[in-house]
């Protein structure tokens, strides 16, 4: 991984030619991330694929976690990983909700056309979570049934299922 | 008769394979467009088994997701078991005693083993090799002997735990293990025999579901998949984890990239699992089975009557669990399909606030289509063995 | 066996007379009625589908009925069938998801009377540890299940156990007269109008007659 310095030298070098992109880095238990500005999340990870010296060329990762209650929201986990050094480096795009407001999906760029392995993983992303991916080929839910209403894994969204009827709660349910 | 072409229509037919299938490796539904017999495009429609197990494990504590995500990708439960741990053992900070670290990696391996025997007895059966099933089995069940001697269920053994193993192996074990794998080679060559040369198996894999390895990496895929290829990307030596530092094992790499090639480095993997057991089988330590830091690890029963502090850490491991600081940790491991990465953000509380895992297949069932497009349906049926996709993962 | 075989060739010249003939018949026949034979018949020749979802698949009906050392075979299960119309039984070995339920219903309403279903696991009984959105939690939900088989994933030797308490049960019930009570009519996709459609006049008379023939 690179270290923390190497941390800030990659977003001083990312910050010359994309500057306002890398909002904050972490350093936490020795997996560096960079969280950007999902406007620029693209340019950012071709940076890290195609820049002398970087190589990030292998996205091993696309997954979404729901940061609730805290805002943003989504934070949409790119994990990238160097091959030829070892190295892993994460990417944060945090996006807001903005279904309580206006009832929309939150969006961001999709990555397929950098990493063609992300196809699967951004549908099961919007797939748990709503968030839509533009320029995605074909965005569509993949685990769930096509006519599922819900973006189960959100925070408020029930779990679901049955409570297992005991002797004390079985007449509620015949 | 007129001379020349004879006047054929043909029409592209798209048909509906699986969810129940006896070729489809789980409940995979194909939608394939033929021409003849020719596949033009195919389209997989995934979500048959689709569980909502990353759902369940954020209603529960870190030490009851366990058993949650053996079950994603069943064949090879131990592999899930370590990347949870692996991660959470990382996030608190936890190090796993040297004992417990060579008991995984014997564990891990001889799940790989378990792995690679259905993967062959299935696939085999499906290119019509029947007998294979029955030898595989008949292997595999002795895997599962050595399982069940340990922890004391066959699959799905809640073995490892955060901290290290459950507990340790009974007297006997090793013997038994090694009487294991000193059988193994000589039925993985009685395989090869089988296998290896036989004209049918030859001409049904050999050239067919080749995908370039640049094309590959772009798809995410890893794993023997990747290894047949030719590219030596194996994270058992990229990254250090558990006892593989310590251990020598090759990492067998295929040249072309078809099915035959994958077929070949899985069986030979198979081999190379037999040898880390073995070395680990030498090399493991004496010591404890778990961590001793009554924080995150259960206490000894036999302590609990007698010392006060552990059963106040017992009973509030069992009821609430123990609690993580926020953070969040990719962890990834080399299960016998590829990478697997588990993914856990925690907030502080004693749930898991997501967990999410990378599974191989699911990435490697983006290779599929490469795969099978402009080959027969024959060879995609072979490809799709050869793919090893377990449906488990890749619904999770 | 050389005696018997000399036997066997003097009651086929009829050879045999009087007590030694009874004897003789007396060991070899037996007296029952029709429906006993049918249920002894049925139970041991039952034909399972090759239907696997998840997990337990991996036990049975791999390890349990395709393996050497715990061999349903032997209780007549040998033949595995593919295609529902041809099969007797099936086992529902995994937890069956709610993409995945229609697909099930279906696949039990293609198989041909008599037949039965094993709920194999915790997961197709009941759920299991599943209690969330996307498994349903017990295939009693949505078709009629003959035997519940309890684990995670239940030990062959269960499943043996479980196989046969259903033959038990075939032998004994040759008219399957409960399956009268849950057999969920009124919850069949009718051809060429799919779910929730209503099947033409001439459809629904051929549905009932054939109802009434089996005695539903």
């Amino acid at each position: 991984m690179p270290d923390a310095p190497g941390l800030e030298l990659i977003r001083g070098e990312i910050e010359q030619d994309h500057p306002g992109a890398v909002l904050d880095t972490s350093f936490d238990r020795e997996q560096p991330a960079l969280v950007v500005d999902p406007a620029l999340v693209l340019s950012v990870l071709s940076w890290l694929r195609d820049a002398p010296g970087q190589g990030y060329g292998f996205l091993s990762s696309l997954h979404v976690a729901d940061y609730l209650p805290s805002r943003p929201r989504f934070g949409v986990h790119y994990e990238l990983l160097n091959r030829d050094r070892v190295e892993r480096i994460r990417v944060k795009a945090m996006l807001e909700d903005p279904s309580a407001a206006d009832r929309r999906l939150p969006e961001i760029d999709s990555c397929v056309g950098l990493f063609p392995t992300a196809e699967f993983q951004e549908r099961e992303a919007y797939d748990f979570f709503g968030i839509v991916f533009r320029g995605h080929p074909d965005l569509t839910r993949i685990l769930l049934p096509d006519d599922y209403v819900g973006w189960p894994l959100r925070r408020d969204f029930p779990v679901g299922g049955e409570p297992v009827t005991f002797t004390h709660n079985e007449r509620r349910y015949g | 008769m007129a001379e020349g072409a004879v006047d054929t229509q043909t029409e592209v037919m798209t048909i509906n394979i699986g969810p129940h299938h006896p070729a489809t490796h789980g409940v995979l539904r194909l939608v394939v467009d033929l021409e003849g017999e020719v596949v033009r495009d195919l389209r997989p429609v995934i979500g048959y088994v689709h569980t909502g197990i990353e759902k369940s494990c954020e209603q529960h504590s870190y030490w009851k997701v366990i058993p949650f995500v053996e079950r994603m990708d069943y064949v090879s439960y131990f592999f899930q078991m370590e990347a949870f741990c692996g991660a959470v053992e990382r996030l608190v900070g936890l190090e796993i005693p040297p004992r417990a670290r060579y008991l995984r990696t014997i564990f891990l391996e001889l799940c790989r083993i378990h792995s690679h025997l259905v993967w062959l007895g299935t696939t085999a059966l499906d290119l019509g090799a029947v007998s294979m099933l029955w030898y595989c089995f008949r292997d595999r069940d002795r895997v599962l002997d050595l399982f069940e001697m340990a922890t004391g269920q066959r699959m799905h053994t809640r073995y490892f735990q955060v901290g290290g193993v459950i507990e340790d192996v009974p007297p006997g074990f090793e013997a038994k293990a090694r009487e294991f794998v000193a059988e193994m080679p000589v039925r993985v060559k009685q395989y090869q025999a089988l296998l290896d040369r036989n004209e049918v198996f030859l001409s049904r894999t050999k050239g067919t579901g080749i995908v370039p390895r640049e094309r590959l990496l772009d798809l995410g895929v890893t794993g023997p998949l990747l290894r047949a290829a030719g590219e030596p990307w194996d994270l058992r030596k990229a990254f250090d984890y558990l006892a593989y530092p310590e251990l020598d094992f090759k990492v067998p790499v295929g040249t072309v990239g078809d099915n035959y090639d994958r077929y070949r480095v899985r069986v030979a993997e198979m081999v190379e699992s037999t040898r880390i057991v073995e070395q680990a089988l030498d090399a493991l330590p004496e010591g404890p089975h778990i961590a001793d830091d009554r924080k995150y690890v259960l206490p000894p029963r036999s302590e609990l009557s007698t010392s006060m502090e552990s059963l106040i850490h017992h009973f509030k491991l069992v009821t609430e669990g123990y609690r993580v600081d926020p953070g969040e940790l990719y962890y990834s491991i080399e299960s016998p399909r590829g990478e697997l990465g588990c993914f856990v953000l925690a907030d502080g509380s004693s749930k898991p606030a997501r967990v999410h895992f990378r599974d191989a297949s699911f990435v490697n069932l983006q290779a599929f289509r490469a795969m099978s497009v402009g080959g027969y349906v024959a060879d995609m049926i072979a490809s799709l063995g050869m793919l090893d996709p377990i449906l488990g993962g890749v619904d999770r | 066996m050389r005696e018997r075989q000399l036997r066997a060739r003097e009651m086929l010249r009829g050879d045999l007379e009087g007590e030694e003939l009874e004897r003789y018949v007396e060991q070899r026949v037996v007296m029952t009625n029709f429906e006993k034979m049918l249920g002894w018949a049925r139970a041991n020749s039952m034909f399972p589908l090759t239907f696997g979802l998840a997990c337990c698949a991996i036990e049975a009906p791999i390890a349990l009925v395709g393996s050497p050392r715990y061999d349903l075979a032997r209780f007549g299960a040998e033949v595995l069938r593919a295609s529902p119309r041809q099969a007797d039984f099936i086992i529902l070995s995994g937890r069956v998801s709610i993409k995945m339920a229609p697909i099930v219903r279906r696949l039990y309403d293609q198989m041909l009377e008599p037949k039965w279903a094993v709920s194999m696991g915790a997961c197709s009984s009941s759920g299991g540890m599943f209690a969330n959105y996307a498994v349903v939690q017990g295939a009693d939900k949505f078709m009629p299940i003959d035997l519940h088989i309890p684990g995670c994933p239940p030990r062959p030797e269960a499943v043996m156990y479980g196989f046969n308490k259903l033959q038990r049960k075939i032998t004994g019930n040759p008219d399957q007269g409960w399956r009268q009570r849950y057999s969920a009519s009124g919850t069949e996709e009718w051809a060429r109008g799919g779910v929730r459609s209503t099947p033409s006049p001439e459809a629904a008379q051929a549905y009932e007659k054939a109802r009434g023939l089996i005695g539903a």
